[in-house]
C-alpha cells in the first residue's frame, strides 16, 4: 500500500522529541566543565562525585529496600488474587476492584494513605512506603496474572480437580508452574515502576528516610548541577537495560511455550 | 443405591467446601489489602470533605458544605480551569503527533516495527524526574538551545517557567501513553477495508476520515484518556517547569495537604480532581460501547 511521505515528518519528530533530551543529558554527564550547560571535554569527576555522595546513596538503599520488600508482598498477594478473580468467582465489581489502584491518580492515593496513617497514628518511614507501593504493585502483578490465566489451558486444573485434589494442591502443582512467566514479568513490573514511583513516596515518606526520586526532586529543585547528569545517566543505563532484559525474556518464554 | 446417593451428598458438600475454602484463601488477602489501603484511604478523603477544618490543622469532626463554596471562589476556579485547559492541550498535541507515528509504524515491515515500537516505550521506562530534568537542562536561561541559538545571533529568550514548557513536559512525560493504543487500534484495521474505499474512488482524505479514523476512534479514546488522566493532577511538572507558582489542582492538593494544612478543603479540591475523571471514564466506556 502507498505511504504517504508527509506521515514521516511527524514519525521522526517523535523520535527526535522523544531522544534529544535524553542524549544532551548523557552527553554533559561526561563533561569536564563545572556548568551543566557547556561543554568542555570528556570527564569522569562527576561519577566519582556522584559515588561520594551520602545523601544519594542513603536514598538508593531506601528505594531498592522498598522495593524489595512491596515487590515481594505485591507478588504473593496479586497472584492469589489474580487466580482468586479468574477462578472462584464472576464478580465484576471485584474485577474492577483489582484494576483501580492502577487507574487511581497518584495523588489521590497517596493523600489517602497519608490521611489514613496520621488517623491511625502510624509513624512515617519505610515501612510505610513499603505499604502504599504494594497497593499499584500488586494492581499490576494482578493484572499481568490474570490476562494470562484467561488465556491459559484449563483442562490440567479440571483434570487435577476431578482426581479429588483440594484447591489448594491444583494451585500448588498444577495452576502455578504454568503462571511462572506471567507472575516474573508482573514482579519485574511491580519492582520497576517502584523503583521510579514519586507522587506516593513524597507524601508517605519521613523526612528521615527519603527514596531516591525524593532525592533527585530535591536535587532538581535546589539547582541543576553536573552531579544530577551522572545519577541520571546511571539511571538510564539501568532502566534501558533492564527494559530489554526483559525484552529478551518475555520473547524467551513465548517461543518456549 | 442407598450408598451412591450418600457418596454424592458427601461429593457435593465437598465441593462447596472447596469452594468457600478457596475463595478465602485466594480472594480475602487481596481483598483485605485493598480495603485496608485503598478504598478506606479514599472514603476517608472523600468524607473529609464535608468537614470543618481545625484551627491548627487537623479536622472538625462538624458537618459543613464550606469547602465547596469556597471551591467556587474565583482563584481556586481559574487554578482548575488552567489545569484542563493545559491538559487538554498536551492531549491534542500528543495525539496530532501520536496518531501520524503510530500510523507509519504500524505500516513498518516486522522486524522494524518491534524497534520502533521498544523505541517509543523506553524513554518511558527511565525516572520521570529524570526526563523533566532534561528539559531543564536543554531549555534553561544558559542551557543549550540558547547557546546554539546565541550562536546564530539570537536571543537569549527565556523558555522555561511559562504554560508552554508545562505543556512540553507533559507531552514529553506521556507521549508513548498515546502513541502504544493507536498503534494497537491501527495495526487491527483490516487493510481491505481501506483498499476497498480507494478502489471505489475515494482520495486518501476521504479513506482516513470516512474509514480509518471512524475504526480506530476506540484508540484515539484510549489514548487521549491516558494522557490526559495523568496530566490533570500532576503538580511536579507544573512545579519543576513552570516555576513553582500553584498553577495546576495537583499544586494546589499538595499544598493544602502539606503546607496549609487544611485538609478539609484539600479533599475537596481532590474531590472535583475525581469527578472530573470520573466523567471521562464514562464518556470512555460509552464511546467504546458504541464502537
Amino acid at each position: 500500500m502507498r505511504r504517504p511521505r508527509l506521515l514521516y515528518v511527524p514519525f521522526w519528530v517523535t523520535y527526535i522529541f522523544l531522544y534529544a533530551p535524553i542524549v544532551v543529558l548523557v552527553v554533559m554527564s561526561f563533561n569536564a566543565g563545572k556548568s551543566p550547560y557547556t561543554f568542555e571535554g570528556l570527564s569522569l569527576k562527576w561519577y566519582g562525585k556522584l559515588a561520594g555522595n551520602e545523601t544519594v546513596r542513603e536514598g538508593l538503599v531506601n528505594t531498592l529496600i522498598v522495593a524489595a520488600g512491596s515487590t515481594a508482598l505485591a507478588t504473593v498477594l496479586g497472584t492469589l488474587l489474580a487466580v482468586g478473580l479468574a477462578r472462584h468467582t464472576r464478580s465484576r465489581l471485584l474485577d474492577g476492584l483489582g484494576v483501580l489502584p492502577a487507574v487511581l491518580p497518584d495523588l489521590v492515593l497517596a493523600i489517602g494513605l497519608l490521611v489514613l496513617y496520621a488517623m491511625i497514628k502510624m509513624t512515617l518511614g519505610l515501612h510505610s512506603v513499603l505499604l502504599a507501593h504494594t497497593v499499584f504493585g500488586m494492581a499490576f502483578v494482578t493484572a499481568v496474572v490474570r490476562t494470562r490465566l484467561t488465556h491459559a489451558d484449563t483442562s490440567l486444573e479440571e483434570a487435577s480437580r476431578d482426581l479429588g485434589a483440594t484447591p489448594l494442591t491444583t494451585f500448588v502443582r498444577v495452576t502455578l508452574p504454568q503462571l511462572m512467566p506471567g507472575i516474573a514479568a508482573g514482579a519485574l513490573l511491580a519492582f520497576t515502576l517502584s523503583i521510579d514511583e514519586f507522587v506516593i513516596a513524597f507524601f508517605t515518606a519521613a523526612p528521615t528516610t527519603p527514596t531516591l526520586p525524593i532525592v533527585i526532586y530535591s536535587m532538581v529543585r535546589f539547582g541543576v548541577t553536573p552531579e544530577i547528569n551522572a545519577l541520571a545517566t546511571l539511571l538510564l543505563a539501568v532502566s534501558f537495560t533492564v527494559v530489554i532484559v526483559a525484552q529478551r525474556m518475555t520473547r524467551l518464554t513465548e517461543s518456549l511455550s | 443405591m442407598t450408598s451412591s446417593t450418600v457418596s454424592g451428598a458427601t461429593a457435593k458438600s465437598r465441593s462447596r467446601r472447596s469452594r468457600v475454602l478457596g475463595r478465602l484463601v485466594f480472594l480475602s488477602p487481596g481483598l483485605t489489602y485493598l480495603i485496608i489501603l485503598m478504598l478506606i484511604p479514599l472514603a476517608l478523603v472523600i468524607s473529609y470533605a464535608f468537614f470543618r477544618r481545625g484551627r491548627f490543622g487537623g479536622v472538625i469532626y462538624e458537618l459543613t458544605g464550606e469547602n465547596f463554596t469556597r471551591l467556587l471562589d474565583p482563584i481556586y476556579l481559574d487554578v482548575v480551569l488552567d489545569s484542563l485547559k493545559l491538559a487538554t492541550a498536551a492531549t491534542v498535541i500528543a495525539l496530532l503527533v501520536g496518531y501520524p507515528t503510530a500510523y507509519v509504524i504500524a505500516q513498518l515491515p516486522a522486524k522494524w516495527k518491534t524497534v520502533a515500537l521498544v523505541a517509543i516505550v523506553l524513554p518511558f521506562w527511565t525516572n520521570f524526574l529524570v526526563r523533566i530534568y532534561a528539559w531543564i537542562v536543554l531549555l534553561s536561561g544558559p542551557g543549550l538551545v540558547n547557546t546554539a541559538l546565541g550562536k546564530l545571533g539570537l536571543g537569549p529568550f527565556e523558555f522555561l517557567y511559562n504554560q508552554g514548557t508545562i505543556v512540553t513536559g507533559l507531552i514529553y512525560s506521556y507521549l508513548p501513553l498515546m502513541v502504544l493504543p493507536l498503534y494497537a487500534a491501527i495495526e487491527k484495521l483490516d487493510p481491505q477495508l481501506r483498499e476497498a474505499s480507494a478502489n471505489l474512488g475515494a482520495r486518501p482524505a476521504r479513506t482516513f476520515a470516512s474509514v480509518t479514523l471512524p475504526l480506530t476512534l476506540p484508540g484515539v479514546v484510549t489514548g487521549c484518556m491516558f494522557v490526559f488522566v495523568p496530566s490533570f493532577g500532576n503538580f511536579v511538572i507544573p512545579e519543576l517547569l513552570g516555576g513553582g507558582r500553584s498553577i495546576m489542582v495537583g499544586n494546589l492538593i499538595r499544598d493544602q495537604f502539606l503546607k496549609a494544612r487544611d485538609w478539609p478543603f484539600g479533599s475537596a479540591l481532590t474531590l472535583a480532581l475525581l469527578a472530573v475523571l470520573i466523567v471521562l471514564l464514562l464518556l470512555q466506556a460509552w464511546s467504546s460501547r458504541r464502537a
